[in-house]
């Protein structure tokens, strides 16, 4: 069972055809320009979720001046991880979003949605039991 | 004719390039609200040469964005079928945004 090596394989395909247009347009059919236009505007609604969550980290670096160095700076740099990790996952889905329907084949699934909410969420927990109880307590 | 198809020259009554358009809007407008949290923490931070030349780095990133987004709002503009995203630009304005993330993180470790 190749599980753990093929979505390697399948990131590296897609990175090839982020430089290589000629390859996506020529794949299949064009569809609908509705349809590639919806998939634009789902690219640019990622991009600007990475967007916020990179905003969140210099939020955290500015405006929680009383955290210790070391969480302040950790947890801004791992916003910042996180929103680039966001946006290259937003143009890689886009890609394989493109193909998939000039292919005609189903449109790809992801869990990096639930993923991403299931940090959000546990950040927002932790960040109330911290106000809740209290940073020096 | 099959129903839903738009007539070329015809407007689109579902505003499909519009709304496009308005998203790429919304997209610079978030980049502006990065840019301008990634000064305020460059300048709060006491701004040392390095500390200002990612900040430079920052606003490149920001840069970038606002010149990809100005070209596909433009090739939205036109009638007609509009212009597919094409992979360059998809590419580009994600480049833009991870180059805003370096200089973040220089001005945060600054």
């Amino acid at each position: 069972m190749t599980g753990k090596v093929a979505p390697v394989i399948d990131f590296a395909r897609n990175v090839r055809l982020w430089f290589s247009p000629a390859e996506v347009r020529d794949d299949g059919e064009t569809p609908d320009y509705r349809f590639s236009l919806a998939n634009e505007r789902t690219f640019l609604a990622w991009l600007r979720t990475a967007l916020a969550l990179i905003g969140g980290g210099f939020a955290v670096d500015q405006f929680l001046p009383d955290l210790p160095w070391g969480w302040r700076v950790g947890l801004a740099l791992a916003l910042l991880a996180a929103g680039a990790l966001c946006a290259l996952r937003a143009v890689n889905h886009w890609v394989r979003c493109e193909r998939a329907m000039r292919r005609g084949e189903d449109l790809p699934v992801s869990r990096f949605p639930a993923l991403l909410g299931v940090v959000v969420a546990g950040v927002a927990v932790v960040m109330v039991v911290v106000v809740l109880v209290g940073w020096e307590a | 004719m099959t129903p839903g198809v738009p007539v070329p020259g015809e407007r689109d009554p579902g505003l499909q390039p519009e709304r496009t358009r308005l998203a790429w809007r919304r997209t610079t407008l978030a980049s502006t609200v990065v840019a301008v949290l990634a000064g305020k923490a460059g300048l709060a931070g006491g701004a040392s040469g390095g500390v200002l030349a990612a900040g430079v780095v920052c606003c490149v990133g920001w840069a970038g964005v606002l010149v990809v987004a100005q070209r596909r709002i433009r090739g939205l503009a036109g009638g007609g079928e509009p212009e597919r995203l094409s992979l360059r630009y998809a590419v580009g304005v994600v480049v833009c945004v991870l180059v805003t993330v370096g200089g973040g993180a220089g001005v945060v470790l600054g």
